[in-house]
């Protein structure tokens, strides 16, 4: 299976759950898992094959498409892409998973569902700038679709700043690009070819905060992040798992892949502020989880705070910082995605509140005991503990930091802390009642855990574990695609 | 027989509870004893071999495991003290198959730390503590058990942040976190000139950089041992934990601190250790002396105890802070270091034998453990008062008994490297025999009270436990021997490092 299985069956499954007659809108849901498992097990394999086989050349599909603009439909499977593959089949699985019991509309649900996760796997393997624009841009229509009809609290508010925020950043990026394409020749979008090009120092210093911006805002970068939280708690479980799994990475994938490499002079301008502001994230986005009332609050404030991790990689610009970066964007995105089913499906489904002060009279520790224990590990894997994904992700990036900006390390120092107490606070009012019961539990029993809900929490747990007691084959991986000429002037090779 | 079946065996035993739904509570509480006990078979008999699994290859990051003689001696602690816990809670109510699992999962990531040669299983293990021991303090504990739980937790993940940030700046300017190639680097004098060579952007000299990593390195470890002024979350959360689980607290993870004071911050530290030397000690000596103050001014049973645990842990950071010194001869030193071994197994059988008499005042008094509520209990329970009489006596540094041997090899050494911190010290050794003594008055001595009257003296199942638990206060108390041979090569490792014989 190449990796186009990817986008083509996330785009023919986004057609297919169309097809069946009203009276059947249950099995959209059948043909979603399908699509989405299609998806999944493509970018699994597709990772298999390129660990198994590191010196074979990078899968790409090369035809032209728009000759007379230099438009090239060019994609590209190197490891890097190869693991955001991976992780948006992950989610798009477990978002299936999650939302099992969606009744109203589910067709629709699902298609718009399915278009979001062809355009990111777009995003992830372009390597045409026009192209990775394109797709970029599909997903924002099916996003302000999903939370609009489908969300909750506030929800029309919350769509409409996501897409405002999303189609501003979008014009910031169409200027950089588009500022780019004409300074180097206006003859190709290819990345590599604008990537090579050798732009004006002044150009690059207003170019590249352009550019770097317009992608960074939908990485939830401080302080652009307010549609983060927002969009987060009005979408239905399946979109905030979208949202915070995938999406943002959207985000920090154009910042790695597009910003940075073409301006590369004005990143080495501008990665002290950049650098600064990750840590002023890492640090505000933990302390406004602290002083949440609602639990998917506290997980939208998170976050930003997990994504300011990404951020500050980046900003190292060096090997620890951009392989630490991308591991973060995996592991952020596989706990974010879990945290999310479990606020927004497991308990919201079961107890009708996502209020803390509420929940704890649910006692979820006793009246719903397999959920308590999946939102502990969760818990432990969101706080970076060693073990999970978190951790490897933050080292990494710790290691990075050290090298360029010593000092910061004391601010993310402070940031895992005040991070180890939102977490707990949040699990403590979640799942523990206010004093140990001297009594018999009086909590209402709930209904236990379903399997879709139980496969959905494994499959994203386990892949959480596996990175942070095993990360070494997603570390190739990301050293494969950190080795492609793109980055070239960023990462010399030795 | 690997060393993976020790570090894995309690973790699979957790699992198969976890996933056992049917399970009585006495059959949970029966299996897990067994296989805690079992678990203490396979760290005696573990082999020497290393594990050792690829985790970031590339960066020389691996997990790897080795059992040393020093290591043994801290694993058969930790599989004494969890078999003991796990049987003091067998007649708690509301410890379930949930209580036990957390418990195995907790030897087993304390099996991981005695064993661990590398900083990423070593904090691993280190940090996989934290969650069970949070949730047997918060969920099984009394009703000021949210708050004590939460600041342990914090505090503790606020020390270890520092700890890891501080490790990390080491990967980034040595290239390793394996803890013998940072040691041997260290007896090299290489670390400070690798640092400076990294961060010469920063215009800080490698010995100033040195040792702001070590300070971030040793908050970590002050706040789990705990040293003045770290120990805030401590008499909070041993008074509210369940007796058994607070026997955890204070018999082992306490001494995760000191394994790891002695085994890494020793040796990797060396070479800044005489300038920190001085502050290290003077934290030592008011650790304790304001533990022992602090547990004269008590009333709750179990906070004269958590202070006193502060007291006597305190011995073994003056040790290492005296060792830190790096004056005075080699045997001086030894005696320090064996000492501080020596403490620590000890003070870890001794107080886990303590809290387990609480718990069983505590139960029987339903719930009450202040100093007033009891009195006269000697006539009541002569073989209870006997049991626990000698576990004082053996705190108090009886001769004879065990804490005694460790406590006079400290005094020793410490008093030949820095004998102003020695003089002051010693205060604590009478303040400590004050408060105890005080304890066993109103406990135990004077007249009967009347509520107390109908009191039965232990079960037979608590003698037994009572008796093993002496076995293992006496035997090291009269034949040292036994516990330093099993750390002597690793101390003479130590000694090496640390002060090369010319």
């Amino acid at each position: 299976m190449t990796p186009t299985w990817t986008i083509s069956s996330a785009f023919a499954g986004a057609l297919l759950v169309l097809l069946p007659p009203a009276r059947m809108a249950g099995s959209a849901r059948i043909i979603a898992l399908a699509a989405s498992l299609v998806g999944m097990i493509a970018a699994a394999l597709s990772c298999l094959a390129r660990l198994n086989h590191p010196d074979a050349p990078v899968w790409r599909f090369d035809a032209p498409w728009i000759p007379c603009m230099g438009i090239r439909f060019h994609l590209a499977a190197d490891g890097l892409s190869l693991t955001l593959l991976l992780l948006t089949g992950l989610i798009a699985v477990a978002g299936v998973l999650f939302s099992w019991n969606v009744e109203k509309r589910p067709r629709a649900f699902f298609a718009w569902f399915l278009t979001i996760i062809g355009g990111v796997y777009g995003v992830f393997l372009s390597r045409d700038a026009f192209l990775l624009f394109v797709c970029y841009e599909i997903v924002i229509l099916p996003k302000y679709m999903l939370i609009a009809i489908w969300g909750s609290t506030n929800r029309e508010y919350g769509a409409m700043k996501l897409t405002m925020y999303s189609i501003g950043a979008s014009a910031l990026i169409l200027i950089g690009l588009v500022a780019a394409y004409a300074a180097a020749g206006a003859t190709s979008f290819d990345l590599l070819h604008l990537a090579g090009a050798d732009y004006p120092a002044a150009m690059q210093a207003w170019a590249f905060p352009v550019l770097f911006l317009g992608f960074a805002v939908l990485a939830g970068m401080w302080p652009f992040h307010t549609w983060a939280p927002t969009g987060h708690v009005a979408a239905p479980t399946a979109a905030s798992m979208l949202l915070a799994g995938v999406v943002m990475k959207l985000g920090a994938f154009g910042a790695l892949c597009v910003a940075m490499p073409l301006f590369e002079q004005g990143l080495g301008l501008w990665k002290p502020l950049i650098a600064g502001l990750a840590v002023v994230g890492i640090v505000y986005g933990a302390l406004t989880a602290l002083a949440q009332k609602d639990l998917k609050f506290v997980i939208g404030y998170s976050s930003v705070s997990h994504m300011g991790f990404v951020l500050l990689g980046l900003a190292a610009a060096n090997h620890w910082g951009l392989r630490g970066a991308v591991l973060q964007m995996i592991s952020h995105g596989v706990i974010a995605g879990l945290l999310f089913g479990i606020a927004g499906r497991v308990v919201y489904e079961r107890t009708r509140t996502r209020d803390l002060a509420a929940l704890r009279g649910f006692d979820l520790w006793r009246s719903l005991p397999g959920a308590a224990v999946a939102f502990t590990l969760a818990t432990a894997a969101s706080m970076g503990l060693p073990g999970f994904s978190g951790f490897v992700a933050e080292i990494s990036v710790i290691v990075g930091l050290w090298k360029v900006y010593p000092w910061l390390t004391v601010g993310v120092a402070i940031g895992i802390i005040i991070t180890g107490a939102f977490s707990l606070r949040a699990l403590q009012k979640t799942c523990f009642p206010a004093r140990p019961p001297a009594d018999a539990a009086t909590a209402p029993p709930l209904p236990p855990l379903t399997w879709p809900e139980i496969s959905a929490i494994g499959l994203l747990l386990a892949v959480s574990l596996a990175i942070g007691i095993y990360p070494k084959p997603w570390v190739v991986l990301i050293d494969d695609g950190l080795r492609s000429p793109l980055f070239q002037s960023i990462l010399p090779l030795p | 027989m690997h060393p993976s079946h020790t570090i894995l065996f309690p973790l699979l035993g957790a699992v198969w509870l976890g996933c056992r739904t049917g399970m009585s509570r006495k059959g949970a509480g029966r299996f897990a004893l067994v296989w805690a006990l079992l678990s203490l078979l396979l760290a005696c008999g573990s082999p020497g071999e290393e594990w050792l699994l690829p985790w970031m290859p590339d960066a020389g990051m691996n997990l790897s495991f080795r059992v040393d003689g020093l290591s043994r001696l801290f694993l058969v602690l930790t599989g004494f003290v969890v078999s003991f816990a796990i049987a003091a809670s067998l007649r708690d109510e509301r410890a379930g198959r949930g209580h036990h699992a957390l418990v195995l999962v907790m030897q087993s990531a304390l099996f991981g730390v005695f064993t661990a040669r590398h900083f990423i299983p070593w904090f691993l293990c280190w940090e996989m503590t934290l969650i069970p021991s949070y949730l047997l303090i918060r969920l099984w504990g009394g009703a000021g058990a949210p708050k004590a739980a939460l600041r342990f937790f914090i505090m503790t993940l606020g020390g270890s942040a520092f700890l890891l940030v501080g490790f990390l700046a080491l990967q980034l300017s040595a290239g390793t976190m394996d803890f013998s190639e940072l040691g041997k680097l260290a007896a090299d004098k290489q670390l400070t000139a690798a640092l400076a060579k990294t961060f010469a952007a920063s215009g800080l000299s490698g010995h100033t950089l040195l040792s702001i990593i070590a300070l971030a390195v040793f908050l970590g470890f002050a706040v789990k041992l705990p040293v003045v002024p770290f120990h805030a979350w401590l008499p909070a959360a041993y008074a509210e934990a369940p007796a058994p689980v607070t026997m955890l607290l204070t018999g082992l993870l306490s001494k995760m601190a000191v394994y790891g004071l002695l085994v890494i911050f020793l040796p990797v530290f060396s070479e800044v250790l005489p300038a920190l030397a001085p502050l290290l000690g003077w934290l030592a000596a008011a650790t304790v002396l304001l533990g022992a103050l602090a547990a004269l001014a008590q009333t709750d049973l179990k906070r004269i105890l958590a202070y006193s645990s502060v007291n006597h842990l305190g011995y073994c950071a003056l040790a290492i802070a005296a060792a830190a010194a790096m004056q005075g001869d080699r045997s001086a030193l030894a005696a320090a270091l064996s000492g501080t071994v020596l403490q620590a197994f000890n003070h870890g059988v001794i107080a886990s034998t303590l809290f387990f008499g609480i718990g069983i005042l505590e139960s029987r008094g339903k719930g009450r453990r202040g100093l007033g509520d009891f009195g006269g209990l000697r006539a009541r329970t002569p073989v209870f008062c006997g049991f626990f009489g000698l576990a004082v006596f053996a705190s108090l540094g009886l001769p004879g008994l065990s804490g005694f041997i460790g406590e006079f090899l400290i005094f020793a050494g410490v008093f030949a490297l820095t004998p102003a911190m020695a003089v002051v010290s010693i205060l604590g050794l009478l303040l400590t025999a004050v408060f105890l003594l005080r304890m066993m008055r109103k406990v135990f001595w004077g007249p009967l009270k009347p509520s107390l009257a109908d009191w039965p003296d232990l079960t037979g199942f608590e003698r037994l436990l009572f008796g093993l638990a002496t076995a293992m206060i006496a035997i090291p108390g009269l034949f040292p021997q036994v516990l330093l041979r099993f750390a002597n090569p690793a101390i003479i490792e130590l000694l090496d490092l640390l002060r090369p014989t010319p």
